[in-house]
């Protein structure tokens, strides 16, 4: 990794802080409880309100006692369709690519069973839910349709968010009945719910026409217009606040039908008004991952090189919007391949809308792809990895493109030697441990794109030596104000502890969405831009000034560190930032930035993180209990600007992979359409005995195109690969391939 | 709010005497009933708090070798109590292979007992549940219904009583302490738990305002502490509810078993006692081939109440296994993963 900078700023050193492990800067705060999130707010007169959530998953709801609960002691109003003040914008409507259609109780269909139909609000949260609670809803009911047998199919016109649904390269045909080895292999993936820990939460006050919203958001400033726009105000009326968030896992990035309905009982009652989903109300209308069915089939010629590859992925959305699980991209980018299908479709079902969820369309798509791989290289007698090797692809599959840079090989070897795969045996069932349990080894590539989102960032160096550095940045856990610190310190040549960061609000400028894994890299090069420039304007000072030592440094330059400008070619020559700006008289000088991906390089290259999973699995030979004994995965995702937090979301990641593998499923009944697991005792997600051991590596890579400061993302591409190391691994236990997700005990005894 | 008196009674008749009237709910460690509360399931009017009653949270040990546990012992203190492991070595492991730590240090005795069943339409009130309203009908019957109950079913119901500790519990002869309205009764704990009948869902065989204040062990149940193991299959390797457990116990003299103690979990709405698989390997030499046998008899009768004939098949081998392991003999302290597969050796660790 090379520690200087080409550009954009050649004076700027990278490197004292960047790179450096340092532990989370708001740690102490979390753990004290200083850390305020959004529920924690209690402004004066703050009201309660609690939506009442559909007991069906289709229909109308024909009545409701408002008088019951409007006379239970505390409650304050009813909100219903019958009383619901407009909306400047349709809640059916979908404004721009990040809308999706939100129930904000604008008539009185019911859609799926969890959505919100009246709000209640009170003096007490408990009065609220008690209120709630006596609206005892009547409905016309309808069938609910869940389940893909039972849904509507359709073509959808895109997958995720504005995706391709369909991908052709080459002749698969032709490639396919040619290839001496062809396999098939369908795999499910249930409905998952984000389920981070702190549920979704709001706290909204209006004074006159400006609003005051406290709620933990992913896309600050996209979310302020959004708001904005659904009361008819101008986005500079809004402030967002979201310092902190409890995990958010794409279901924050997008606004939800119960924000808008609080901010609208707090305009209705002019009071604030808080509002906090209980955990069952996080299984409807703040999204998941959506259901998918997967088939692939992939054909090889006798040496093992695939000849064609296909992904075919069908994906459920809710009945009246579309997010469709892009599955089959995952096939896309990853191994070589004269010629390549990917295709979706989707089924409407009387669930939620889903939504991002982490990793969205790869983690699913990963997930059958690397069983597919697995399957393929079982049939042509390989070893996986070696089979991996050999379909390698030196520039991306879809495109054609170079690649920015890609470290896939490196993250394979490293991984596989620290796991001791080449003690493997190609054939299942062959290894058992001490205890008599089956033992099984697999492994999957991890992948993920390292998109960019348009950010913006202040930096204002001060007379007093310190730096003010300004982004709306969002710390859903992953430690953004921590590695956003450390590179905007770096930006302003300072130590980072001489640099105040205000970070978390709407008042800051645009630090972009803090979601698709580009949030360091997005606001992280505005706020390293916007310091590149301040200290420009500061070096354009000194060198202009007879009286400063660095006067003539022009063209060789300067380079700033630790608070001081030193001329590039000679070290002996340096003045203080301090020095410099009272000279001039000045009291600060601050510039903006806005980071970004050079356009040409966006053109010309295939931008991706990669890495590489390497699973054990141990597995009772009679009772078929599963656990992951070890997971050990590899990463190369660019320049790590902070390998502490970095190995923590990879390491996270993987543990959400055994999750996904082994045990998070929304199960809804197929009639009613009801969840019946909407809890955290029945949904399940991995406790720390389930991921005794995980590690994740970081190999080096230095990607000059990606963007300036070379940085991809590690927030997603850990789920990545995981699911198909542990599905794989289970059959190298076992013998037995599974086909759909999560894997039960049932589904190896029989 | 949904108003309810709260009572905190200072004696057991006091509290007996609050509780007789309609729509009381005693409150224990209320990790089970303030859930329940909180998703419309049960309602009650008035919330007696007996958890500080005097003299409920005691462990005693009588003269004639039994011993007694107060209603309000917790059950992680239950678990850790060193006498009590020493002596019931597979109630100590079914008790720490239960829920998380947090919830054994706040749940007690009593209401272990006494939870309800996770049938997930029981906890569901839009769902129709018998259990909870008796004649309303079943929806497990042709719902999601995988971790249901393979014995003791009917149409009435078929979900399962989801407690650990009774299973050991029901093996060794436990006896419940009641006190109710018309005074004091003794109940066998392996029939606290109603079986479902043609018409009725089963439930809780206590009488509305009776109370479990103790739970006595007799003293023969000790002979067991050197060959006791609980086994509990679940689909995450801990805090997860048991999808067919066992208990075994064996009374070892040399290579033969003297007397076994048999029971399962997760199968049937109440601890599932093998009283027959019991007495087939009295005499027996402790070998797979009778363990196998002992856990066919057991399961005998079972048969699938919906989508989980494979409960059978686990069932058949976690028994089998139990036994095994019971046979080895006890480990000298519970294992790190109580109960669990991947601790049948000793030494292995939670994070290995
Ligand atoms: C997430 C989760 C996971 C769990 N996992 C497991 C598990 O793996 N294995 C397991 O065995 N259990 C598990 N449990 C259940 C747990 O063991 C029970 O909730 C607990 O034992 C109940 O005890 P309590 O004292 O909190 O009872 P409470 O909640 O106070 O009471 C439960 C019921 O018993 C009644 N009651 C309480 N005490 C008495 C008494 N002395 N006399 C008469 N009636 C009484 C109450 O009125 C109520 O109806 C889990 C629970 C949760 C929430
Ligand atoms: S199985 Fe029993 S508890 Fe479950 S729904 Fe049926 S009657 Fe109710």
């Amino acid at each position: 990794m090379p520690d200087t900078l080409q550009t954009p700023a050649g004076h700027v050193r990278l490197g004292s802080n960047s790179g450096q492990p340092m532990t989370r800067r708001d740690g102490v705060a979390k753990v004290t409880g200083a850390a305020t999130y959004a529920a924690d707010n209690r402004p004066d007169g703050l009201a309660h309100a609690v939506f009442a959530s559909a007991g069906i998953a289709r229909g109308r709801v024909v009545s409701l006692n408002v008088e019951a609960a409007k006379s239970h002691p505390g409650v304050i109003e009813v909100i219903t369709p019958d009383n619901r003040p407009a909306l400047h914008l349709d809640p059916d409507g979908k404004s721009h690519p990040f809308s999706w259609r939100i129930e904000a109780l604008q008539d009185k269909t019911v859609r799926y069973a969890g959505q919100p139909i009246a709000l209640v609000v009170a003096e007490t949260l408990e009065a609220a839910t008690e209120g709630a609670r006596l609206l005892a809803p009547e409905y016309e009911t309808e069938p609910a349709r869940i389940g893909f047998e039972n849904g509507e199919a359709y073509d959808p016109p895109a997958v995720g968010i504005g995706g391709n649904p369909s991908f052709s390269k080459g002749n698969f045909d032709a490639g396919f009945s040619g290839s001496e080895h062809r396999i098939d292999a369908s795999v499910d993936t249930p409905a998952q719910y984000h389920n981070a820990m702190e549920p979704h939460a709001i706290v909204a006050e209006w004074s006159g026409d400006h609003l005051v919203i406290d709620t933990p958001n992913q896309a600050i400033q996209m979310a302020r217009g959004a708001f904005a726009g659904y009361f008819g105000i101008p986005p500079e009326n809004v402030t967002l606040r979201s310092p902190f968030l409890g995990g958010g896992f794409g279901s924050k990035a997008i606004i939800v039908g119960p924000q808008i309905l609080a901010i609208l009982a707090a305009r209705m009652l002019g009071r604030p008004v808080k509002l906090v989903l209980r955990r069952d109300q996080m299984f409807g209308p703040v999204q998941h991952r959506g259901a998918t069915s997967q088939k692939l089939r992939i054909g090889t010629d006798g040496n093992g090189l695939i000849k064609a590859l296909e992904h075919e992925a069908t994906a459920a959305t809710s009945s009246f919007d579309d997010f469709i699980e892009g599955a089959g991209n995952a096939s896309l980018n990853m191994y070589a391949s004269p010629a390549i299908i990917t295709r979706h479709s989707a089924v409407r079902v009387d669930t939620g809308t889903p939504g991002p969820m982490r990793a969205p369309g790869e983690a699913s798509g990963s997930a059958a792809l690397e069983i597919a791989m697995d399957k393929a290289a079982e049939a042509v007698g390989m070893d996986p990895l070696e089979f991996r090797l050999r379909n390698y692809a030196e520039t991306d599959p879809a495109s054609g493109k170079s690649f920015s840079a890609k470290s896939l090989r490196e993250c394979y070897e490293l991984a596989a030697q620290k796991f001791g795969w080449s003690d493997r045996p190609l054939a299942p069932g062959e290894m058992r441990d001490e205890n008599g349990m089956l033992v099984g080894w697999g492994m999957g590539s991890a992948l993920f794109p390292a998109p960019m989102f348009a950010a913006q960032a202040r930096a204002t160096l001060r007379r007093d030596g310190t730096a003010l550095v300004e982004t709306s940045g969002a710390d859903m856990g992953q430690g953004a104000w921590t590695a956003l610190a450390q590179i905007a310190a770096d930006g302003v040549g300072l130590p980072v502890d001489r640099i105040e960061f205000l970070s978390g609000t709407s008042d800051q400028p645009d630090g972009g969405i803090a979601g698709g894994s580009g949030h360091t890299a997005s606001a992280g090069g505005a706020l390293f831009e916007a310091g590149s420039n301040a200290v420009q304007k500061l070096a354009d000072l000194a060198t202009a000034d007879p009286d400063s030592p660095l006067f003539g440094a022009g063209n060789t330059g300067v380079e700033a560190r630790e608070g001081r400008l030193f001329r590039a070619d000679d070290e002996s020559r340096s003045e203080s930032y301090a020095d410099i700006l009272e000279r001039a008289g000045l009291e600060t000088v601050d510039a903006m930035g806005s980071g970004g991906r050079d356009p040409a390089n966006a053109e010309a290259r295939a931008m991706f993180s990669h890495g590489a999973v390497f699973a054990e699995v141990k597995i009772d030979p009679d009772l078929f209990q599963i656990r992951v004994s070890r997971l050990i995965g590899a990463f190369a995702a660019g320049r790590i600007i902070n390998p502490h937090l970095a190995k923590s979301q990879l390491t996270g990641g993987m543990i959400w992979g055994i999750g996904f593998a082994l045990h998070e499923e929304g199960i809804h009944d197929l009639r009613s359409g009801r969840p019946l697991n909407a809890d955290l005792a029945g949904y399940h997600v991995p406790v720390s005995a389930d991921a005794p051991h995980v590690e994740a590596l970081l190999v080096d890579e230095d990607d000059p195109y990606v963007n300036a400061l070379g940085i991809k993302g590690v927030g997603e591409i850990g789920i990545t690969g995981s699911v198909g190391a542990i599905a794989n691994a289970v059959w190298h236990a076992t013998g037995k391939r599974i086909s759909s997700y999560p894997i039960h005990i049932d589904a190896l005894l029989s | 709010m949904n108003r309810f008196d709260y009572i905190r009674p200072g004696s057991v008749a006091e509290a007996v005497a609050a509780a007789s009237e309609a729509g009381a709910a005693y409150l224990a460690g209320g990790t089970n009933l303030l859930d329940l509360m909180k998703i419309g399931v049960v309602a009650p009017g008035k919330v007696i708090d007996i958890t500080r009653l005097p003299g409920l949270d005691r462990i005693d040990w009588l003269e004639d070798g039994s011993v007694r546990i107060g209603a309000m012992v917790r059950n992680a203190d239950l678990a850790r109590n060193p006498a009590f492991s020493a002596a019931f070595p597979a109630v100590s492991e079914a008790l720490l292979s239960g829920a998380s730590p947090q919830l054994r240090n706040a749940a007690t005795v009593g209401g272990n007992l006494m939870q309800e069943t996770r049938c997930a339409y029981f906890q569901d009130p839009l769902s129709h549940c018998n259990r909870r309203a008796p004649g309303a009908g079943c929806d497990a019957l042709e719902g999601h219904n995988r971790s249901h109950a393979v014995l003791g079913w009917t149409p009435s119901c078929i979900a399962t009583h989801p407690s650990d500790f009774c299973v050991p519990l029901a093996a060794l002869g436990a006896v419940v302490e009641i006190e109710g309205p018309d005074g004091s009764r003794e109940v066998d704990l392996a029939s606290l738990h109603e079986l479902p009948g043609t018409d009725s869902a089963g439930g809780i065989a206590l009488k509305h305002g009776e109370m479990i204040t103790a739970l006595r062990l007799p003293a023969e149940a000790s002979a067991f502490a050197g060959h006791s193991r609980y086994l509990k299959l679940r689909e995450r390797t801990s805090f997860a509810f048991a999808l067919v457990s066992a208990a075994a116990m064996l009374r070892m003299e040399q290579e033969t078993i003297a007397e076994a103690r048999i029971a399962l979990g997760a199968v049937a709405a109440r601890p599932w006692r093998a009283a027959e698989a019991e007495t087939f390997l009295k005499g027996k030499k402790a070998e797979p081939d009778a363990f196998a046998e002992a856990a066919q008899i057991a399961l005998k009768e079972a048969s699938p109440s919906g989508d989980n004939a494979f409960k059978i098949t686990l069932a058949t081998r976690v028994l089998t296994r139990a036994l095994t392991l019971a046979a080895k003999g006890t480990p000298d302290r519970v294992p790190a993963l109580p109960a669990s597969v991947f601790t049948s050796s000793e030494g292995a660790t939670a994070h290995a």
